[in-house]
């Protein structure tokens, strides 16, 4: 038995060591937002949060993953309104949707190392993850929304 | 009576209707229909229900996909029946017969097919609504009118909800020819509206097929003969079955289109283990001679056929009754690849069977042929009783025509067929990189010859390539043209006295597919470039050669007209700049883009800004369009400068996104989408902006560097 801390719950899971943290989310804890779409870190479908990090969980051991806090796209906020899922809403996002959960957890990191990323800051921290819809202009966009957001917020207070 | 029996189960599974609740739709025949409480009609698609406890669902009987159905079916219907889509549940369904056999999206035909239905069905029921009130207020309907689920008396603003209303509108016949709103007064349809999918997408509750889990699943996953054609000849699974978590092993056959290959399926008690025990597999195939394909082969083979005669498809004029000398001629040839679907959800499906009764669990675009009696849809196929299959349609990870084949799904069944628990089968990227169908290539043999006053006066387009329908459909007639491989090429709206479109078949044995625009996709980018040759030739702006033969009235000349404006085609680019143009009008509509390009010190072209221009008639929401206009750029720009699919060996060379390339965020040129409504017929969305992309980039590139391209994919550096 493994036991991992996903959004902040417990769970024990009956895993090989070896198997990719992915599919012990999806399979074992049945948290299926995060997405299998390459299972060789080329798509960022499968973007988790690792103490914080942006991880590959279809190439992160689950041992690896063991006792840390491991956070995904259904535990980023309480009611889908962190300021991302807000802007992603606002700009129309996505089109099948399915590549989201992982562009989502890809721009929470670099908003929260970047809190005013240029097109370009965007371009470099979102080239991991694949949208095959194509609707990359539309992630800058909602990026950027979200910063706004973020740094409203900020002087607002 | 059996039909009565599955209606009333599955309904009541739907909906779960408690007290009286009236079903308001569409018969087969096209004309409105209705029935209380519970839908047993035959032929009968009810797309609204409305219970007394005052809710409202409504059907969307096109798969999402990421086009946008879940959203703009419902709104055309809410929008005549005069509710907000805010108050009414949208519900997806899956391939149940009392839908009718619509259930299927492709061919961006969704509203372009289906608008003026969906109107009739919402008005229908509208105005029995506010019949019933009227009756019950004894006035005249004209002074009733309908508003946010609710029936209002004009004089004392009175008023009813619709599920007050029920029991009565349930005893009023349906108008077969309604009367419709104004356009002008719509509140839904035209306007920008947040899709009510994309919040279920942003914190990962949508599901998809892949996400399905039932009680008691195991999973599965299926080596396949590395060589496309080749069979299975033994396998031993001994070491396999060694392996933590395997269950068991089986040989397992997937249909596709005419074909039928059988892999070695493991069965696992998760996906994971299921794909290590993969590896361990000791099979022995019979490649039948394939392992000597190459794409590289066949390219060659298909230029040489380019010499050959062809099936006559369309002859208008007559091409040797002018002739045209030697320097008045332009020829060329074109040629495209092979391309993947790769959509990000991989292919995968749950099954579960029990005796003679299956039940499954994907996602695709073709519900209806998954409950289909038709002997090519997956009952018959599988060997069920089509009312002993029931699915469950999930949202599709990305279709562009890969999920109108059932193959992974006959896959799937197989499975589980010889296992008693729920199998979910997941195709690894690799799976669905390799094993195909895949977009056609084709290659364009086109002249073009102008008289001695410098006027275009003949055009021939050749297709050579094989054929789509040859590997779908059985039976297929090789005497005659595969229409689909000549689609389009016949139908744009330049005027030439004498042209003519040809067909070579070639043989082959790689399962094709329908991709996104289908053919379109390719020829498209021959017969746009080609035309900006003879532009070239005849020393004139791409543009206005296009214009001179275009009647002034055309589709084509009123897009460019727009397109010309909003791009400021007359304005110059700019020193190591070039712009292109292309156009396309096929089946699923019509769109024209220009691209502007920046030909770099270091040779590289940079994609500075994409203009499209798309024609709709309508458009429900036109900011779903124009993210769907954006996408269709990528897929095409992925095309045009991706690696394509190849073989080597028999086996194809791509594997996973790493050589598989995608467009990603940092190569995404600005694209700015023009809408073109309320003039013509209603045109298709999804597919349209695909195919004038790689010409106007070609083109593009030309005019920038002077270097022609005939051949995709091509690098982004001259």
């Amino acid at each position: 038995m493994i036991s991992l801390n996903i959004n902040q719950k417990d769970y024990q899971v009956d895993a090989d060591p070896d198997m990719p943290l992915l599919w012990a989310i999806r399979d074992l804890a049945g948290l299926t937002g995060t997405k299998f779409g390459c299972g060789v870190a080329q798509c960022g479908a499968c973007v988790v949060h690792l103490n914080g990090e942006a991880v590959r969980s279809c190439v992160t051991k689950v041992s690896r993953a063991a006792g840390q806090k491991i956070v995904t796209i259904e535990g980023l906020s309480q009611n889908n309104d962190h300021r991302l899922q807000i802007a992603w809403n606002e700009a129309n996002v996505p089109q099948c949707g399915y590549c989201h959960s992982g562009q989502i957890m890809s721009a929470a990191v670099l908003l929260r190392e970047n809190p005013n990323p240029t097109d370009e800051d965007i371009d470099m921290a979102m080239s991991g993850n694949i949208c095959r819809c194509g609707t990359y202009l539309r992630i800058r966009k909602a990026i950027h929304l979200a910063a706004e957001m973020q740094r409203k917020e900020s002087s607002s207070r | 009576m059996a039909i009565e029996q599955i209606s009333r189960r599955s309904f009541i599974k739907t909906t779960g209707t408690a007290g009286l609740a009236l079903w308001l739709g569409l018969s087969a025949k096209g004309s409105t229909r209705k029935t209380t409480n519970i839908a047993t009609t035959k032929n009968f698609s009810p797309f609204i229900l409305v219970e007394d406890n005052g809710s409202i669902t409504i059907y969307n009987i096109k798969p999402e996909m990421g086009q946008g159905t879940f959203q703009s079916v419902p709104a055309v219907i809410a929008e005549e029946f005069e509710v907000s889509l805010g108050q009414v549940s949208i519900k997806n369904t899956s391939g149940e017969p009392e839908f009718g056999r619509g259930q299927r999206a492709g061919g961006s035909a969704s509203i372009r097919t289906g608008y003026n239905d969906y109107r009739k069905i919402g008005a229908a029921a509208r105005t029995v609504f506010i019949a019933a009130a009227a009756n019950r207020w004894k006035v005249s309907p004209d002074n009733c009118y309908a508003d946010n689920g609710k029936v209002f008396n004009n004089t004392d603003k009175r008023s009813f909800t619709y599920g007050e209303l029920v029991e009565d509108a349930a005893k009023l016949d349906l108008p077969k020819e309604p009367k419709l709103k104004d356009p002008k007064d719509f509140k839904i349809v035209g306007k920008m509206s947040h899709r009510p999918d994309i919040p279920l997408k942003t914190c990962g509750k949508a599901q998809f097929g892949i996400d399905v889990q039932v009680p008691g699943m195991v999973y599965a996953s299926v080596e396949r003969c590395p060589v496309i054609g080749g069979t299975l000849k033994s396998f031993d699974a001994s070491e396999a079955l060694k392996m933590p978590g395997v269950l068991k092993v089986v040989g397992a056959e997937r249909i596709v289109g005419n074909y039928r290959y059988t892999g070695v399926a493991v069965i696992a008690n998760s996906w994971w283990a299921a794909m290590q025990a993969r590896k361990k597999l000791q099979i022995d195939w019979d490649f039948k001679g394939f392992d000597n394909f190459s794409s590289e082969d066949y390219e060659e083979h298909l230029r040489s056929l380019a010499s050959e005669e062809g099936l006559v498809d369309k002859n208008i004029g007559d091409i040797t009754s002018v002739s045209v000398s030697p320097q008045n001629t332009v020829e060329a040839l074109y040629e495209t690849p092979m391309v993947a679907h790769s959509p990000m959800e991989p292919m995968n499906a749950v099954a579960h069977v029990q005796g003679d009764k299956l039940e499954i669990w994907t996602s695709t675009q073709v519900p209806s042929s998954v409950t289909g009696n038709s002997p090519n849809e997956l009952p018959k196929l599988m060997g069920f009783a089509p009312e002993n299959v029931q699915m469950h349609n999930m949202f599709v990870g990305g279709g562009f025509g890969r999920r109108l084949y059932l193959d992974y799904m006959t896959e799937a069944v197989n499975i589980a067929k010889q296992y008693d628990k729920p199998v979910k089968l997941i195709w690894s990227r690799e799976d669905t990189t390799q094993c195909g169908p895949f977009r056609p290539m084709t290659f364009s043999k086109l002249s073009g010859g102008f008289s001695g006053d410098g006027k275009l006066v003949t055009f021939t387009h050749k297709v050579i390539s094989p054929s789509l329908s040859e590997s779908a459909r059985p039976n297929f007639d090789k005497t005659k043209v595969d229409g689909s491989m000549v689609e389009g090429i016949g139908e744009q709206d330049y005027q030439v006295p004498n042209l003519k479109t040809s067909y070579v078949r070639a043989d082959y044995h790689v399962p094709l597919a329908a991709w996104r625009s289908v053919t379109s996709s390719t020829l498209a980018f021959a017969h746009e470039c080609f035309i900006d040759e003879l532009a070239h030739k005849a020393g004139k702006d791409p543009l206005d050669f296009r214009m001179s033969l275009l009647a002034s009235d055309s589709d084509t000349a009123r897009i460019f007209r727009k397109l010309s404006e909003v791009s400021n085609w007359d304005q110059p680019v700019g020193e190591r700049r070039g712009r292109g143009v292309g156009q396309w009008k096929f089946f699923a509509g019509q769109c024209a883009q220009a691209v502007e390009v920046t030909h770099k010190p270091d040779g590289t072209i940079k994609i500075d800004k994409v203009y499209a221009v798309i024609d709709l008639g309508v458009a429900v929401n036109p900011d779903n369009v124009a993210n769907q206009t954006e996408g269709a750029v990528v897929m095409a720009l992925t095309a045009a400068t991706k690696p394509a699919i190849t073989f080597e060996q028999g086996r194809v060379m791509q594997h996973n996104f790493y050589d598989n390339t995608m467009v990603r965020i940092n190569e995404m040129p600005q694209v700015e989408v023009h809408i073109l409504t309320g003039e013509g017929k209603i045109k298709g969305v999804g597919e349209p902006g695909l195919p004038p992309f790689a010409p106007a980039l070609a083109n593009a590139i030309f005019a920038a560097t002077g270097k022609r391209i005939r051949k995709m994919p091509f690098e982004l550096k001259v």
